[in-house]
C-alpha cells in the first residue's frame, strides 16, 4: 500500500470515528456536569478533602481553588522530582536539579508536558506514576472545569455563583478521564505497547554489543497523556518509540484520543448552553482549521524539495518509516493543533513551511480543536471578540447567547487574547537579546530562529511539544519557559474564570431578528477570519524570519 | 421635521480648511493622549523626528512629516466634526439675547433684575413681545409662544397653565398675552445652553461602548507594539538590524490609527445627526441606547392614526331612512368644531348632498354644545324637535328619559356600556334578532373592528324619544406607518401601541397599523408596569411622552423621548426631547443610535482589515536585503524598500481624511434583518478593508518611487 493510499485511509478512518463518537460523548459529557447526584466514590472523596459539594463559588473563589491546587501540585510534585533518590522504585535515578524539577513540576501541572530531559535516563518508576500520570489526569480535568465554567457563565443569569471547582475536577477525573483513559490503555497493550514493572534489562546485540531496553507502565502512562492532550513520553522519544507506540493502529488510536475530547466539547457546550446549532458553528471552525491545516502539512511534508528528500522519495529524515510521511504529518499536525504535543517523527525535521503550519497552529492559540477544555475556551473568547468587532456592524450593542459584551467583558477578552503572544514575544525577544540562550541555539540562520520562536510558543500554549536543535536544559531556559507555562496557563484561566462570573451576572438579552446571528455559517466564517487574522498579525513578522524565509525558494 | 440645518450632511473640503486651526490646536498631547492609539503615533512622530534630525535623510524626514500628518488627519477629523456643531452653536448662542425678567416679589410686587441672576423658583411676568428669560412652567395665564428659535418652526405655540402644555424655554418669544412663569431651571444650565454644550461637543463623554472600543484598540495597540519591539532582536540574530524609523513606520501602520483617528468625530457626528433632527439627548449613552432598543411603546393617537377620527358611514336603525339619520347627523353637528363634528357635516355633504345649511344661516334652533359631563352634543329646533348625537351609553340614558325604549346598553350586559364591550368576533353581518337588539349588535361590532359608535337620537313633540342610527367614527391610521412597522419587526424590534381604546378598538386598530401588541385601556401605571416586564426581560424599552403622569414611565425607559410641548416633568424625566413633538420621530431616533454604532464596527473592521496589505507592503521592504526570497511576500512589487514603507505610511495618513465623510455622515443604513446587514458591512468594510490598501499603497508607490531621495 502506498503512503498516500494509507494515509488517506488513516484520515478516513479516524474522520469516520470521531464523527461516530461526537453527539453521544459530547452529550454525555454535558450530563456530567449538569448532573445534580453524586456517585459513592465521589462523596468519599469529597468527606476525604472536607468538601461541601453543594456549595457553589463565585468566580473568585473559583479561582482562587483552582491556583490553590495548582500551586500544591507544583510543590508536591517538585518535591517528589527533588527528592527521587530516596523514594522507592527510583531505578537508581538520582534527584533532578532544581531548574529542572522545577520546570518539570511546572510543566506537568499545567498540562504542558514540556521535557527537558529524557524520560528513561531521569525518572523513576514512582515519578512517572504517582508524579506525573496523576498530573496527567489533575492537569487535564483542571482544563476541563475551566471550560465547564466559561459555559455556566453563558447559560446562569443574575448569579455570582459559577460552579464548584472541586466537583467540577472529581467529576472530571472519576466520571471522565478515568473510565476513558482505562479503555485507551487496554486497547493499546492491545496493540503492543509495554505494560509492565520490569524496569531495565541488558541485551547482547546481534553483533556483540551491549545495550539497555527500559521497560515500565508505558501503556497506561501513554494513554492519559494523549486523552488528556498532555503529550509527555515515557521515553525520551515519545511516541515514536516502539515501546510507546508500536504499531500503525496505536498511532492511530493515539491520534483520536487526542483530538477526542475537544473535538466534541463544543457538542457539550452546545447541549449546555441549549443550542446544538450555536456548538456546531464552534466545532465547523475547529473542523475547517483543522483540516486547512492538515492538507498544508501533508502537502510541504509529501512535496519536498530538498535535495536528499528528492534522492530518496520522501522528506524521511527524522521521521518513522513505521508510519511515513503522511501518518507523522497527521500525527504532528494533531498533536499541535490539540496541545497534547506528543511526537512520533522530529519536528526539527519537517519541511521548514510544514514546520511552520505546526507552529501557526499553537499559535492559533490552539484552537483547531485545541487542548482539552483550552481548545474551547480559546474559540469562545474568539466568539465574543469577533462578536464584538462585528456585532457593531449591525446596529446593536454586541452580545453573544444573549450576553451583553461591554467594557468589562472586552476588557478580559483583550487581556487573554495579549497574553500569549506577550509571553511568547518577550520570551523570544529576551532569549535572542542575550548571549547565553543564543548559543543554546544549535542550528543558525532562519531554522534556529524557529527553534526559539517554537519553544516559547509550545510553552506558553502549553503545547509541550519541542522543536528540538536548541539546548533548552539550561538554568534560563528551565526558567524561562517555566515561567511562559505558568503565564500561558494560569492568567488566562483567572481571566476566563473573570469573564463567566461577569457573564453570569448579567440578564439574557433576548434574541430577535435584530441581533447577530452566531449561530448560521456566516458567523463561523467570520470566526475563522478573525482567529487567523488575530494571529496572523501578531506574529508575521515572526513567521517572515522564521519558517518563511527558510521554506520560501 | 422641520430643516434646521439643510447642509448639515454635506461635506466640503472647505471644512477641512476651517477646522486646521482647531486641529492645530490639538497637537497639545494633554489633549492627544485621550485617544491612546494616537497619542502613540503623536510619540511615533516625535521619535522619527528626532532619529531624522541625528541621521538627516530625505527618507526619515519624509516619514516623520507623514507621521505627523497622520496625527494632524486625526485632529481634523474631530475638529471637523466640532466645527459643524459650533456653527450650529453659534446660530443658537445668537439668539440667545440678555433679557430683563420682570420679578415677582412674594408681597406681589414687580422688580426688574438681569435674566442671568434669576433662580430656580423664582416667578416673572412675561408679556406679548417679551423674551421669556429662563426655562420654567407657566402657573398662570395662556399665552401664545414664537418657539421658532429653539425648533425653527415658526407657527406659534400655544403655552397655558396647569395642563400637559405649560412648559417655556428660556429665549422663546411671548407673541400675545400675559403669562407667570416659574422659573424651574438656573440661568446657564437651561435647555438652550444644554443645547448649545451639546451641538460643540464640550460636555461630550465617552459612551460605554465607546470605551469598550478603546479597550479593544488599546490592546491591540500594545500587542503590535509587543511584535514591534521584539522585532528587533530577531531582526538582530537574522542579521538586519531595523532603523528606529523604519520600526516606527511599521508599529504606526499596524496600530488601528483610522478608527482610533475616526472615533470621536463618529461619535460627534451621531448626536449631530440628533440635533439636525431637532432631537436633544442628554447624553451620548441615550443614543447607543437607542440603538439597542427591542421594543418601541408607542401612543396610538399622533403616532400611529391621525389625530382625530373621521366620520366614515351613516348606519340607521331599521325603521329609519338613510337620510334622514345623515340629515339628523348633520345638523346636530354644524356647531360642532371638533375635527370629528366636521368630519360629520363633510360626509353627510359628501354621501347625501346634503349642504348650505351653515350655523350662522340656519335659523330657529339652538345648539346644545358637547360636556364632559353630558357626552353628548345636539340641537334644539323651535318647532320642539331635538336632536342629540354622542357616546352610545349617554345617548342610550338620553332616550330612556325622554321616554324612549333604546337598546339594551349591551347585550351581554357588560357593566361598562356599550363603549368598552369587547369586540364581536362575527361583525356587523352577525346583526340578527328584533331592531332595538339588532342595534346594540351593531354598537359592539363597530366597537370590535376598531370603530367609535356615535348614536344620534332624535325627540319629536310628544312622542317617545327614538335612536335614529350610528355613525361610524374610524381612527384613520398613518399613511405607511404599517411599512415602518413592518421594517422595524424585520429588525427585530417589537412595537407596542398605548391607547385609552377599549381592547376591541385598540386590537382592531393594531391589526390595521401591523404593530405587534396593543396595550389597551392604558393607565400611566399599566405603562410603568409593561416597561417594567419588558426590563425583567431583559429588553430595552424606547417610549415618548409629554404629560406630567407619562413621567415616572420615562423615567423608567431606556430610552424616554419628551415631547417639547409637554410638561417640564416629563422633559426632565426623559433623556431625549424632541423639539418637534413628533412621536413618530422615535423610529427615527432608533436608526440614528443604530447607524453610530454600525458605523463604529464598519471602520473598525475596515482599519483592521488594512493591517494585511501594509504586513505585505513593509516586512519584504525590511527583510529582503537578507533574505532574498522574502520577496515572493511583496505580492504588489513595490519599487523599492523606503518606497514600500513610506508608501505604506502614506495610505495609512491618507485613508483618515478619505473617511472622514463617511464617519461624519454614517454609513449608509437600510432597516434589515441582522444578517443581511452584516452580509453587507462584512463584504464592503471588511473584504474592502482587505483589498483597498493593497491598491491604494501601490497607486501611491507609483508616484513615490520616482522620488529623487528614496532608494
Amino acid at each position: 500500500m502506498s503512503d498516500a493510499l494509507a494515509g488517506l485511509l488513516t484520515i478516513g478512518v479516524l474522520v469516520l470515528a470521531l464523527a461516530a463518537v461526537h453527539v453521544p460523548l459530547g452529550d454525555y459529557l454535558a450530563r456530567v456536569y449538569r448532573s445534580e447526584r453524586h456517585l459513592p466514590v465521589e462523596r468519599f472523596v469529597y468527606r476525604l478533602c472536607r468538601v461541601d459539594p453543594g456549595a457553589q463559588q463565585r468566580w473568585t473563589v473559583y479561582a482562587l481553588s483552582l491556583l490553590g491546587f495548582a500551586a500544591v501540585s507544583v510543590l508536591l510534585l517538585y518535591l517528589l522530582l527533588r527528592l527521587q533518590r530516596v523514594l522507592p522504585l527510583s531505578l537508581g535515578h538520582s534527584g533532578l536539579p532544581p531548574s529542572g524539577a522545577f520546570n518539570t513540576a511546572v510543566s506537568f501541572v499545567t498540562n504542558t508536558d514540556w521535557q527537558w530531559y529524557s524520560g528513561e535516563a531521569v525518572m523513576g518508576q514512582l515519578a512517572q506514576l504517582a508524579g506525573l500520570a496523576v498530573q496527567n489526569f489533575l492537569s487535564a480535568a483542571t482544563g476541563l472545569a475551566v471550560a465547564v465554567a466559561l459555559i455556566r457563565g453563558f447559560v446562569r443569569e443574575g448569579t455570582d455563583e459559577i460552579g464548584n471547582f472541586w466537583v467540577d475536577l472529581v467529576r472530571s477525573v472519576i466520571r471522565v478521564l478515568l473510565p476513558l483513559a482505562f479503555l485507551s490503555a487496554l486497547l493499546l497493550a492491545a496493540c503492543g505497547a509495554v505494560q509492565d514493572f520490569a524496569g531495565a534489562h541488558t541485551f547482547t546485540t546481534l553483533e556483540g554489543g551491549d545495550q539497555t531496553i527500559l521497560r515500565g507502565p508505558v501503556a497506561s502512562q501513554q494513554a492519559i497523556s494523549v486523552l488528556g492532550t498532555n503529550g509527555g513520553g515515557y521515553f525520551n522519544a515519545n511516541a515514536a518509540h516502539p515501546y510507546e507506540n508500536p504499531t500503525a493502529l496505536s498511532n492511530l488510536l493515539q491520534t483520536f484520543l487526542m483530538l477526542l475530547i475537544p473535538s466534541v466539547l463544543p457538542r457539550t457546550f452546545g447541549r449546555l448552553v441549549g443550542s446544538p446549532r450555536h456548538g456546531w458553528v464552534l466545532f465547523a471552525v475547529m473542523a475547517v482549521l483543522w483540516t486547512v491545516g492538515l492538507t498544508l502539512t501533508t502537502v510541504f511534508e509529501a512535496t519536498h524539495h530538498g535535495t536528499v528528500p528528492r534522492e530518496v522519495g520522501a522528506a524521511l529524515e527524522g521521521k518513522e518509516t513505521r508510519f511515513g510521511v503522511w501518518n507523522s504529518a497527521l500525527f504532528g499536525h494533531s498533536a499541535t493543533a490539540t496541545s497534547s504535543g506528543a511526537n512520533d517523527a522530529s519536528y526539527d525535521s519537517f519541511t521548514p513551511l510544514g514546520g511552520g503550519v505546526l507552529l501557526l497552529n499553537m499559535l492559533l492559540g490552539e484552537i483547531s480543536p485545541g487542548g482539552i477544555g483550552g481548545g474551547l475556551i480559546g474559540m469562545l473568547v474568539l466568539a465574543v471578540l469577533a462578536v464584538f468587532i462585528a456585532g457593531l456592524m449591525v446596529g446593536r450593542t454586541p452580545e453573544y447567547l444573549g450576553r451583553k459584551i461591554r467594557q468589562r467583558e472586552i476588557t478580559l477578552v483583550a487581556l487573554y487574547v495579549l497574553a500569549m503572544p506577550f509571553a511568547v514575544l518577550v520570551g523570544v525577544g529576551l532569549a535572542l537579546a542575550f548571549p547565553g540562550p543564543r548559543e543554546a541555539i544549535l542550528n543558525p540562520g532562519p531554522h534556529g530562529l524557529t527553534e526559539v520562536l517554537y519553544a516559547f510558543v509550545s510553552a506558553a500554549n502549553n503545547n509541550g511539544s519541542a522543536f528540538a536543535g536548541l539546548t533548552s536544559g539550561t538554568t534560563f531556559y528551565n526558567t524561562a519557559l517555566a515561567l511562559a507555562m505558568l503565564f500561558g496557563r494560569f492568567l488566562p484561566m483567572v481571566l476566563v474564570l473573570a469573564l463567566a462570573g461577569s457573564l453570569a451576572a448579567q440578564q439574557r438579552v433576548p434574541v430577535s431578528s435584530g441581533t447577530l446571528p452566531t449561530h448560521q455559517p456566516m458567523f463561523a466564517g467570520l470566526l475563522t477570519g478573525v482567529a487567523v487574522i488575530v494571529t496572523g498579525l501578531t506574529f508575521f513578522p515572526a513567521l517572515a524570519l522564521g519558517p518563511l524565509a527558510e521554506g520560501l525558494k | 421635521m422641520t430643516a434646521r440645518h439643510p447642509t448639515g450632511h454635506g461635506f466640503s473640503p472647505r471644512q477641512l480648511a476651517a477646522a486646521l486651526p482647531d486641529a492645530l490646536r490639538k497637537f497639545d498631547p494633554r489633549h492627544t493622549v485621550r485617544a491612546p492609539v494616537i497619542f502613540v503615533v503623536w510619540i511615533g512622530s516625535l521619535v522619527t523626528t528626532v532619529s531624522a534630525v541625528v541621521n538627516p535623510s530625505f527618507f526619515g524626514f519624509a516619514i516623520a512629516g507623514w507621521l505627523w500628518a497622520t496625527v494632524l488627519f486625526a485632529n481634523l477629523a474631530e475638529a471637523v466634526a466640532e466645527g459643524r456643531g459650533r456653527a450650529q452653536a453659534e446660530a443658537l448662542r445668537r439668539t440667545k439675547k440678555e433679557t430683563v425678567a420682570r420679578r415677582l416679589r412674594p408681597d406681589g410686587g414687580e422688580e426688574q433684575v438681569p435674566g442671568t441672576q434669576l433662580v430656580v423658583g423664582d416667578r416673572v411676568v412675561v408679556e406679548a413681545g417679551q423674551l421669556i428669560p429662563g426655562d420654567g412652567e407657566v402657573i398662570d395665564g395662556v399665552a401664545s409662544v414664537d418657539e421658532s428659535t429653539m425648533t425653527g418652526e415658526s407657527a406659534p405655540v400655544i403655552r397655558e397653565s396647569g395642563g400637559d402644555r405649560s412648559s417655556v424655554t428660556g429665549g422663546t418669544t411671548v407673541l400675545s398675552d400675559r403669562i407667570v412663569v416659574r422659573i424651574t431651571t438656573c440661568p446657564g444650565e437651561g435647555f438652550l445652553d444644554r443645547m448649545i454644550s451639546l451641538v460643540e461637543g464640550a460636555s461630550r463623554q465617552k459612551t460605554p461602548n465607546e470605551i469598550a472600543l478603546n479597550i479593544l484598540l488599546a490592546s491591540l495597540t500594545i500587542v503590535f507594539l509587543l511584535a514591534v519591539a521584539t522585532l528587533q532582536p530577531m531582526a538582530a540574530y537574522s542579521g538586519r538590524q531595523q532603523t528606529l524609523i523604519v520600526l516606527t513606520a511599521l508599529l504606526v501602520c499596524l496600530i488601528p490609527t483610522t478608527i482610533g483617528a475616526l472615533l470621536s468625530a463618529i461619535g460627534i457626528a451621531g448626536m449631530d445627526r440628533l440635533v439636525q433632527r431637532n432631537v436633544i439627548a442628554v447624553s451620548g449613552r441615550a443614543v447607543e441606547a437607542a440603538g439597542d432598543v427591542n421594543t418601541l411603546l408607542l401612543d396610538k393617537t399622533g403616532t400611529i392614526t391621525l389625530g382625530a377620527r373621521h366620520a366614515t358611514e351613516f348606519i340607521p336603525a331599521p325603521d329609519v331612512e338613510e337620510r334622514e339619520l345623515a340629515e339628523a347627523a348633520q345638523l346636530s353637528s354644524l356647531a360642532d368644531e371638533t375635527p370629528e363634528g366636521r368630519s360629520i357635516v363633510v360626509l353627510a355633504k359628501n354621501e347625501y348632498g346634503l349642504r348650505g345649511r351653515e350655523e350662522g344661516r340656519v335659523t330657529g334652533v339652538t345648539f346644545v354644545p358637547f360636556t364632559a359631563h353630558t357626552r353628548m352634543s345636539g340641537v334644539d329646533l323651535d318647532d320642539g324637535r331635538r336632536i342629540r348625537k354622542g357616546a352610545s351609553t349617554a345617548v342610550m340614558k338620553w332616550v330612556r328619559d325622554q321616554g324612549g325604549h333604546p337598546p339594551p346598553d349591551s347585550v351581554r350586559g357588560d357593566p361598562h356600556g356599550a363603549d368598552s364591550v369587547r369586540g364581536d368576533p362575527h361583525g356587523a353581518d352577525s346583526v340578527r334578532g328584533d331592531p332595538q337588539q339588532k342595534l346594540g349588535l351593531l354598537v359592539e361590532a363597530i366597537s370590535g373592528e376598531g370603530g367609535t359608535p356615535l348614536l344620534v337620537a332624535e325627540r319629536l313633540p310628544d312622542r317617545p324619544a327614538r335612536v335614529l342610527g350610528v355613525i361610524r367614527l374610524r381612527d384613520i391610521v398613518k399613511a405607511g406607518i404599517s411599512e415602518r412597522f413592518a421594517e422595524l419587526h424585520r429588525m427585530g424590534i417589537s412595537t407596542v401601541m398605548i391607547t385609552g381604546d377599549n381592547p376591541a378598538t385598540a386590537a382592531a386598530i393594531a391589526r390595521e397599523a401591523g404593530v405587534d401588541r396593543y396595550l389597551a385601556e392604558a393607565t400611566p401605571e399599566d405603562k410603568m408596569d409593561l416597561i417594567r416586564r419588558e426590563q425583567a426581560g431583559g429588553r430595552l424599552v424606547a417610549m415618548t411622552g409629554d404629560g406630567t403622569n407619562d413621567a415616572p414611565a420615562l423615567a423608567q425607559a431606556d430610552v424616554g423621548v419628551a415631547m417639547n410641548a409637554g410638561t417640564m416633568a416629563a422633559k426632565e424625566a426623559g433623556n431625549m426631547v424632541d423639539l418637534d413633538s413628533n412621536p413618530t420621530k422615535l423610529i427615527e431616533i432608533v436608526a440614528i443610535g443604530k447607524q453610530l454604532l454600525i458605523t463604529r464596527g464598519a471602520l473598525t473592521t475596515f482599519s483592521i482589515a488594512n493591517d494585511v496589505a501594509k504586513y505585505f507592503a513593509i516586512i519584504p521592504a525590511m527583510f529582503t536585503g537578507v533574505y532574498p526570497q522574502l520577496g515572493h511576500l511583496n505580492v504588489m512589487n513595490l519599487g523599492s524598500a523606503q518606497s514600500a514603507v513610506l508608501s505604506a505610511v502614506i495610505f495609512n495618513a491618507v485613508v483618515i481624511v478619505a473617511l472622514i465623510p463617511i464617519a461624519l455622515r454614517g454609513v449608509r443604513y437600510r432597516p434589515t434583518s441582522a444578517a443581511t446587514m452584516l452580509r453587507r458591512n462584512l463584504a464592503v468594510y471588511g473584504l474592502g478593508g482587505l483589498v483597498t490598501p493593497f491598491v491604494g499603497i501601490k497607486l501611491i508607490d507609483l508616484v513615490v518611487h520616482l522620488l529623487p531621495g528614496i532608494r
